[in-house]
């Protein structure tokens, strides 16, 4: 028996993902009274440092031409895998390419699945874990019956943990399929943190009133290492990029500290952020909905209060 | 071009959620359902604009039982040429999508479209399902396709940015925001749609392996502390010494 993890690398380099998933699956396999074995595809350098975050042994399908995705590739790679090792869950990150892979691993491996997790699993007789559902709205506890178990785990729901050490890096030899999706390009937003790993937010909506105003909010993000985020009408008028829209019907996350700056919160926005650890509100409108899903609230106008707290974090950080 | 669309029914996103057996059971009374936004707005709108400009049909798919049917016609309101509605009540994502590949495999789709997610259980597994038990490549999170012969070029969100693939039909793709722009049924389309027909199929005996045991709700925050806008050095102190993530 065993726990599989697949951890992720993009360009060659592993990110704070594979390690959130190799904790994660390191937990899991204490839970379940076994071992956590990592599979890396592509030719990410260090693939030995996953030891530190619980990895007891680590397999690696180095070949560069698999550093693109596939979800087809991937998921006979890491099925293989799974058999190999008598995997009994097979753990990942409910990341782009997680969200890709957990519902194929599911069919493939004709196992139940449950798929965005943020809690650990519990073994009593039964395996059952929780998620979100209903867009944060309630909590689901989700008992899967089959021998094999498939589960990603949603961004920042639990801390990377070092406390291992390196461990020998062992190459897999699988049978791979032809691929049948080419990757041309990838654009990512340069120097900024991606949104759903963010664990620092600052968000900000309608009552910013313009794109124009938006460099007290960039000013802030930049100063705390946080990433931007808006509400669906910025997003929609095109005040600030799609990929910034969370919510609902945009991105989910779940961040150490959220920033609601000139946002109302209406319901599909809250459905979106509503699992923050923190969340910091600035609404001149003392009525605004946020200020009830908020732990700290400020009621005043945005374009005084913003410069004044980034003045704030400024001496803090000097101090 | 064949193309077919799985829709799925949610609660609005308005609606208040309670559970009723002992918090095991979703409390569906004085719910009002909606078409799953991403299935209506990007997957079926898409798919009704590669048939506009090239011609061909598109099929609607619902794995549910009968009460689902308002939610179908909405589709076939918008524009779907017909429906299929496996008849049935789903426990879990692995549950439909063998349903839906199982009807899917005879029929050479060209292209098959879900939602990226649904907005109750928010598990966006059922595209990647369908194209694994199909052996069909699978892109999630689209936000552009365009389609020339047998060849899509697609846009898909990923963190932090985009990426640009090439596939050749058949496959299964994931809508996201982008991919098309909502449409509202009009008065001759919801005319139409009641002549348009629902072909009801028996399910195919598998079992669920995952099932939902208990539901809770998020624990209740505390109140909101209130900070003097004129110290906003009390709220850094505070988010530093009290709730310690900076
Ligand atoms: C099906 C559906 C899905 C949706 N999905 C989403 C989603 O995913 N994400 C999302 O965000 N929305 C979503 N919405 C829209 C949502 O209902 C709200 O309309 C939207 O969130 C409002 O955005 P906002 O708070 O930026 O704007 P507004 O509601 O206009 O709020 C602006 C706020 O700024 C405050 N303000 C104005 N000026 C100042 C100032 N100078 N200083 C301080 N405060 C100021 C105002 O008091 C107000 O509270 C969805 C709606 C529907 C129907």
């Amino acid at each position: 028996m065993s726990v599989l993890v697949f951890a992720e690398s993009q360009n060659g380099q592993f990110k704070k993902a594979a390690f959130e998933a190799v904790t994660y699956a390191n937990k899991t396999a204490q839970v379940l009274g076994t071992d956590c074995i990592a599979i890396c595809i592509g030719d990410a350098a260090d693939a030995g440092q996953l030891g530190k975050y619980g990895a007891s042994k680590v397999l690696q399908v180095n070949d560069a031409s698999l550093n693109d995705f596939d979800s087809q590739i991937y998921t006979s790679i890491i099925a293989q895998a799974a058999q190999a090792n008598n995997a009994s869950v097979v753990v990942m990150m409910h990341s782009s390419c997680g969200k890709s892979l957990v519902g194929r691993l599911s069919a493939r491996l004709n196992a139940g699945s449950a798929p965005g997790v943020n809690q650990l699993p519990t073994n009593d007789g039964s395996f059952k874990v929780k998620k979100n559902v209903f867009s944060g709205k309630a909590i689901a506890e989700i008992e899967i019956s089959s021998d094999i178990k498939v589960v990603s785990v949603m961004g920042n729901s639990l801390q990377p943990e070092a406390t291992g050490s390196d461990v020998a890096v062992e190459a897999f030899s699988a049978d791979v399929p032809a691929r049948r999706v080419s990757v041309k390009e990838v654009n990512k937003v340069q120097g900024s943190v991606p949104l759903p790993e963010a664990e620092l937010v600052v968000s900000a909506g309608r009552g910013m009133k313009g794109p124009e105003n938006w460099g007290i909010i960039e000013e802030l993000a930049e100063l705390l290492g946080a990433a931007t985020a808006c509400s669906r009408p910025v997003a929609d008028t095109h005040w600030r990029p799609h990929h910034e829209h969370v919510g609902q019907t945009g991105v989910a996350i779940r961040p150490n500290l959220y920033f609601a700056i000139g946002i109302s919160g209406a319901i599909q926005h809250l459905a979106g952020v509503n699992s923050s650890k923190v969340i910091v509100v600035i609404n001149k409108d003392p009525e605004a909905p946020f200020f009830k899903a908020a732990d700290y609230g400020v009621c005043a106008d945005l374009f005084d209060v913003v410069p004044k707290l980034t003045e704030a974090f400024k001496k803090f950080k000097n101090a | 071009m064949k193309l077919l669309v799985c829709v799925s029914k949610t609660p609005d996103t308005t609606a208040k959620i309670s559970f009723s057996e002992n918090n095991t059971q979703f409390n569906e009374a004085g719910v009002q359902f909606i078409m799953n936004p991403y299935d209506e707005w990007y997957a079926l709108v898409r798919a009704l604009e590669l048939k506009e400009a090239q011609g061909g049909t598109v099929t609607l798919i619902n794995v549910g039982p009968a009460t689902n049917d308002v939610t179908i016609r909405k589709g076939l309101a918008i524009g779907a040429d017909d429906a299929v509605r496996i008849d049935c009540d789903p426990k879990s994502s692995l549950y439909v999508a063998q349903q839906i590949a199982n009807y899917a495999k005879d029929n050479a789709y060209d292209v098959i479209f879900c939602g990226k997610e649904t907005i109750d259980y928010n598990g966006s597994e059922v595209g990647g399902m369908v194209a694994e038990l199909l052996d069909m490549p699978f892109i999630s999170y689209a936000s552009d396709m365009q389609l020339d012969g047998n060849n899509a070029t697609i846009q898909r969100d990923i963190e932090g940015g985009k990426e640009v693939v090439e596939v050749a039909t058949p496959f299964v793709i994931s809508a996201a925001k982008g991919l098309a722009e909502q449409r509202i049924a009009s008065m001759k389309g919801i005319m139409m749609s009641r002549k348009k027909p629902i072909n009801v199929v028996a399910p195919l005996e598998v079992a669920d392996l995952s099932t939902v045991v208990h539901y809770d709700m998020p624990p209740a925050k505390a109140e909101c502390k209130m900070i003097d806008p004129e110290n906003m050095e009390e709220l850094v102190r505070l988010l530093h010494e009290e709730a310690k993530i900076i």
